[in-house]
């Protein structure tokens, strides 16, 4: 009886047991890019809003600080969307007939809000507190980026686990001091983790990881 | 799926011997218990057995291998878009994020729980006692916890309906003004207005108003809940309504006739808390004593000291031996249907209370005729009493009547032709009236009905028109609590469904017919008060006076001095001409009871309340006919507790009572006093909502006027017929162990160790038999202790978990599979005879034993320990292996085998606490000691930089108990209450033997028993 097999099926069989692990490799490593990538996070990608709000317009330009429009950044866990109202105190007056303004006008009129698409969404079994942050001397800009210019407003990091985990090991390399929270011009000293450890201590940062200080 | 040792009992294991049980079968020591003891989930087993069958196999691996990969499909999903809608103009007082609390009261037979309720951006989500109100005293029942529920719940009526068919407002005041027109030069003689009992101030004011101006209309009140036999027994003994509140602080000794004090009725979380505060062996002041004689077993009755199960009927005769022995003047007393026993007993707690002359405190329940009500009164003032641990005061009610008259009188009326117009206000009388009123027959006579309520249900089937009610989250209104103090009642969103509340139908009624529930109440307050009387201008004073002082009453939930005053009324004098029941003498009685969870059917609808365990039947979705375990024997020849696939299986049986008949399943309770059965009502509905209808069976249909809370002259006919009860008695069996520690007052006196001195008890391990190292916990390091010597069994643990936690219901084929959510459970457990056994309460959560064995088997580190000694459960890793589950020996991992949340109904997204996530199918989920509420206070201190104060995070179970049964806390601090609990000698870890080391203890039981009547 002839053999079934010829003989290079020997090394066809080999090459392709050995190839199957680069391949499964492979295939894992797209898997974790794509997972990555911002096409899933979001990352760097400006959304579509009802209107052309510009932060760097209001931020860089007229230099308005964060808090006058997210007015609960300091007291809650949600840092606010400023209600129609408070766009309204500066627009009846300036830019009172732009266009572009028209959506604002729109809703105080009618009283219905305006619907914003959110940019920073975590998941929902995710919970983060944005005023603990704050008064433990994480800057607006560590994780919302320089939003002083951004013309449309874009998710600056993942707001992957990791991405979280970074800083709740080693909360040293991103604090800041209280005073600074607020700056958009704030650059980090070069000798940050000196300043971090000096920071963690004076404001009792706790390097919290268990679970479920964020999941709960 | 046998295995080699099965049948070797693991330690501590004796095989149906043990002390404790919670089944009968377990007492008996059946084997088919410890079948069912291995089985956690027992409708599984089929599936399992099929894996054993090759070509199952095969099809099983396939479908599994299909799942896996479909599954990593699925999560390949990117977040959706979401949207993030901003007030137009924020009201000032809401910062987005954070909740407010407003306070209110809501009613329950008129009398009013003051509560706190949590507001997220005008969407109210949790309910909780409020502290300064009298009635609460921070605690809640489940009805208050659950009430939550029924705001949104979606079968709620939203339309207002005329013959079937949907009406603007205007059209019904249209209709209500040319029916007063019609009634205008009769002066309203063929106008009746029914109402369930009424303590709001305002509402009487205008249904009196209404009666000035129609003087020959009439105002009815029937509410199934209310305690007509107590009002009707204190006109007996005092010759006058008179109202009555206990002062358990000043009781030694406690004596229940048939009454469920702790847990139903007026006053009951402020008695419990004052009862359970007198019951610790600890305190200075001693331990107070508790006799119960009941029939059906109640929270009360199990918490007694001393319990005598008793036919209802007998009771009377007790309480009149009682009566004569105590010196309760011209009473004769005939105990010739007394058995032996029961004499000495009842002797032996007649000599007690005379010793105990001023400091003792004698109950009537619901359920015992006026009589009865009428000779405690007589026998309190015999023993010095009254004035000291109950006090007299003038009644809650506005307007107190004898409301079983009342509803006859109404029903007569109806039925001759004389009325014309009825207004029902709130309540289902055509469902509750006893069956012998024929009301609903009687309603067919009325050419014009209106119906406020709730829900589109059997009375409002039956009236032309039907007006969806407010909830009272919804509307401004006040009312009483039980010792008079009044409350403003508060809403807290606008009616959902343009909801009227029954002040608002009353002004319709009025040549105002357009003004709101908030100008009625206010303006009769504006009155009262007279602080705005002589408003003239805007910057007028007394307005701001009157502006201030309601804001006052609004923010603390109380109107300060409205108590009343007690009083010394004296007694009619007339204890002789008490009437004795004359009772025919029949081998079998009907006792009707309230059901524990949904009344009288008032919260049918509520999926939480059905698919709560009732105390002590631990039934879920069901009524039954409960009787004791001789007396089932004897009606249905040899009885035994049946199962099939681990469901267990009751027959139904037919009971018939004067030519009227229902069916139910029999339910065998131990301690049920024997020739007796007892139904609970609120089951049956025909009518109002998707829960309501078709659970269990309609014991209103055999209920006779002349005999509202038993009958006698009862027959029981087996029908052949079986139904499978959802009863969870029978789930998360923890083998044989000594779950419970008690001991009685005198041998823990003697030697405090003698709690943990049981046969079967063995000793905590070593620390050092791990080969971790000894894991130290800096900062905080919570723990719980849970007194079940204080646990009355009442629940509100159960419900306010659910409502915290967003755990879901799952239905009673579910429940019946073992697969309830319920992060917290109470088990009952029974020590002695099947007749009258001692029963205890043992709330469980999860332990968050710091060796945890959940965690050691998870694949996934889906469950893990925190820093602070937490047992977290991470949602989002948990692939649903179920092995933590197994690998726990308490029993409190609960999986989510489908998708029991309700992700699409929207009025019920509103109810969910927006701090904890909202759990999907195929995860597994746990009690997590109320993490977000302790997340919650770290960061509120730390932006102090301060630590949490003992005290400050309070979980969801223990800011419900009215027992303060269950306290939690750091374990780091010494002085926190609960380290202090922890190192009382009653302390002790469950199952601590199994060196789990969990930070959930217990307090160990101490019964305060009479050596006279120790066998």
């Amino acid at each position: 009886m002839s053999q079934i097999f010829h003989r290079s099926a020997n090394t066809i069989a080999k090459v392709t047991i050995f190839g199957a692990i680069f391949f499964i490799a492979g295939l894992l490593g797209i898997f974790d890019k794509v997972n990555r990538s911002s096409w899933m996070t979001q990352a760097r990608v400006a959304r579509e809003q009802p209107l052309q709000f510009s932060h760097e317009r209001h931020v860089g330009g007229n230099g308005i600080d964060c808090r006058y429009c997210h007015t609960s950044v300091e007291d809650s866990s949600f840092a606010g969307i400023p209600p129609t109202k408070t766009c309204m105190a500066c627009h009846s007056q300036i830019f009172s007939n732009s266009p572009f303004l028209e959506p604002v006008r729109q809703s105080f009129r009618s009283g219905l809000p305006i619907e914003w698409t959110r940019v920073h969404d975590l998941p929902d079994f995710v919970r983060f507190d944005h005023s603990i942050h704050v008064y433990k001397g994480v800057g607006c800009t560590t994780c919302h980026g320089q939003v002083d210019r951004m013309p449309l407003m874009y998710q600056e990091q993942s707001l992957q686990m990791d991405w979280c985990v970074d800083c709740h090991r080693r909360p040293e390399q991103y604090v800041r001091p209280r005073e600074a929270v607020f700056r958009v011009d704030y650059v980090p000293p070069p000798n940050q983790l000196e300043l971090g450890e000096e920071l963690v201590a004076a404001y009792q940062i706790q390097k919290l990881t268990s679970c479920s200080t964020c999941h709960q | 799926m046998t295995c080699e040792g099965r049948d070797v009992s693991p330690s501590g294991l004796r095989d149906g011997q043990g002390e404790w049980w919670r089944t009968l079968d377990e007492r008996a020591g059946d084997p088919a218990f410890r079948e069912r003891l291995q089985n956690e989930f027992p409708s599984l087993l089929p599936d399992l057995d099929a894996l054993a069958d090759p070509v199952a196999r095969r099809k099983f691996l396939k479908l599994m291998g299909a799942s896996v990969a479909l599954a990593g499909l699925t999560a390949c999903t990117r977040q959706p878009a979401e949207k993030i809608v901003p007030y137009v103009r924020q009201p000032e007082e809401i910062v987005p994020g954070r909740p407010l609390y407003f306070a209110t009261a809501m009613t329950l037979g008129g009398v009013a729980t003051g509560l706190l309720v949590e507001s997220h951006e005008g969407r109210p989500t949790k309910i909780e006692g409020n502290p300064l109100h009298p009635g609460s005293v921070g605690a809640t029942d489940i009805f208050a916890q659950a009430a939550i529920l029924d705001l949104y719940d979606p079968d709620r009526s939203q339309t207002l309906l005329n013959l079937g068919e949907i009406r603007p407002w205007p059209r019904f005041l249209g209709a209500i003004r040319s029916m007063l027109q019609a009634q205008s030069p009769i002066g309203g003689s063929g106008l009746r207005i029914l109402t369930e009992t009424v303590s709001s101030p305002t509402l009487a004011a205008q249904i009196r108003d209404l009666l000035a101006r129609y003087p020959n209309a009439r105002w009815h009140q029937w509410d199934a809940v209310s305690d007509d036999n107590a009002r009707t027994g204190a006109r007996l003994a005092f010759g006058r309504y008179v109202g009555h509140q206990y002062r358990f602080e000043n009781a030694d000794l406690v004596l229940a006739l048939d009454a469920d004090v702790l847990s139903r009725g007026p006053g009951c979380l402020r008695y419990t808390r004052d009862f359970s505060a007198r019951r610790r062996p600890e305190a200075a002041a001693g331990m107070s004593r508790l006799y119960a004689i009941e029939s059906a077993p109640s929270s009360t009755g199990a918490r007694a000291d001393h319990r005598l199960p008793m036919r209802p009927r007998d009771i009377e005769v007790a309480a009149r031996l009682i009566a004569a022995g105590v010196g309760v003047a011209n009473l004769a007393a005939d105990s010739s249907t007394l058995s032996e026993s029961a004499r000495r007993w009842i002797d032996a707690v007649v000599r007690d209370l005379r010793a105990q002359q001023g400091r003792s405190l004698v109950i009537a329940g619901e359920g015992q005729p006026p009589s009865v009500h009428a000779l405690t009164h007589g026998i309190n003032a015999a023993l010095g009493n009254a004035g000291r641990t109950v006090v007299y005061t003038e009644p809650v009610e506005a307007e107190p009547t004898d409301q079983l008259q009342s509803l006859r009188t109404l029903a007569a009326d109806m039925t001759a032709g004389r009325v014309d117009a009825l207004l029902i206000l709130g309540g289902n009388p055509a469902y509750t009236a006893p069956a012998d009123l024929q009301f609903a027959a009687a309603m067919s006579k009325v050419p014009f009905c209106a119906h406020l309520s709730l829900y589109d249900d059997e009375t409002s089937a039956l009236c032309h028109w039907h007006i969806p009610e407010a909830h009272f989250l919804e509307s401004w209104s006040d009312a009483r609590a039980y010792d008079g103090t009044v409350s403003i009642v508060q809403p807290l969103i606008a009616p959902l469904y343009d909801g009227k509340s029954a002040h608002e139908l009353m002004a319709a009624t009025s040549d105002r017919p357009g003004r709101s529930g908030y100008d009625i109440v206010r303006e009769y307050w504006m009155q009262k008060t007279g602080l705005a009387a002589n408003r003239t201008t805007a910057n007028d004073r007394t307005a701001l006076e009157f502006e201030a002082t309601w804001r006052q009453w609004l923010h603390d939930g109380v109107v300060p001095d409205t108590a009343f005053t007690p009083a010394a009324f004296p007694l009619a004098a007339r204890e002789a001409a008490i009437p004795s029941e004359r009772l025919s003498s029949t081998d079998l009685d009907l006792v009707f009871r309230n059901d524990p969870s949904v009344l009288d059917g008032r919260f049918a609808n509520n999926g939480w309340l059905q698919e709560l365990p009732k105390p002590l039947t631990k039934l879920t979705w069901d009524n039954a006919v409960l009787v004791s375990p001789a007396t089932a024997g004897r009606l249905m020849g040899e009885y035994a507790e049946t199962f099939e696939g681990g469901e267990l299986v009751s027959d139904v049986v037919e009971i018939r009572h004067r030519g009227r008949m229902v069916r139910g399943p029999l339910f065998v309770v131990v301690g049920h006093a024997d020739d007796c059965l007892t139904v609970h009502m609120g089951y049956g509905r025909t009518r109002g909502g998707r829960h309501a209808v078709g659970a269990g069976f309609n014991a209103h249909a055999i209920r006779t006027t002349d005999e509202p809370w038993f009958a006698t002259d009862v027959q029981v006919v087996k029908t052949g017929d079986r139904l499978s009860l959802a009863c969870t008695q029978y789930h998360h069996l923890m083998e044989g162990r000594n779950m419970v520690r008690a001991a009685t007052r005198d041998a823990f006196l003697r030697d405090p160790q003698a709690v943990h001195e049981s046969p079967g008890i063995e000793a905590m391990p070593p620390r050092t038999l791990t080969l971790y190292p000894e894991w130290k916990y800096e900062g905080y390091k919570w723990g719980m202790a849970i007194d079940i010597n204080a646990c009355t069994g009442c629940n509100a643990c159960v419900i306010g978990c659910q409502a915290e936690n967003n755990i879901p219901v799952v239905g009673k084929a579910e429940v019946l599979r073992g697969r309830e959510m319920h992060w917290i459970r109470v088990d009952s457990y029974y020590r002695g005879s099947a007749s009258n056994p001692e029963t205890y309460f043992q709330p469980v959560p999860c332990m968050h034993c710091e060796n945890a064995p959940c965690e050691l088997v998870c694949p996934v580190g889906a469950t893990v320990h925190s820093h602070e000694g937490l047992n977290d459960m991470v949602y989002n890793r948990c692939v649903g292996t179920r092995y933590c589950s197994n690998n726990c020996p308490y029993k409190v991992r609960r999986f989510n085998f489908l998708l029991y949340q309700d992700w699409e109904t929207p009025s019920l997204k509103l109810v969910r606490n927006p701090d904890v996530t909202v759990r999907s199918r195929g995860v597994m989920e746990k009690c997590t000691y109320c993490v977000q509420r302790i997340n919650a206070a770290k960061i509120e201190t730390e932006r102090q930089d301060r630590r949490i104060r003992d005290g400050e995070v309070v979980t969801a179970c223990q800011q419900a108990c009215p027992a303060e049964a269950i306290v939690f806390g750091d374990l780091n601090d010494p002085n926190s209450r609960v380290a202090r609990l922890q190192a009382e000698v009653r302390n002790y870890a469950l199952l601590g033997e199994l060196n789990t080391r969990p930070r959930t203890t217990y307090l160990a039981a101490i019964r305060n028993v009479n050596p006279e009547l120790v066998d």
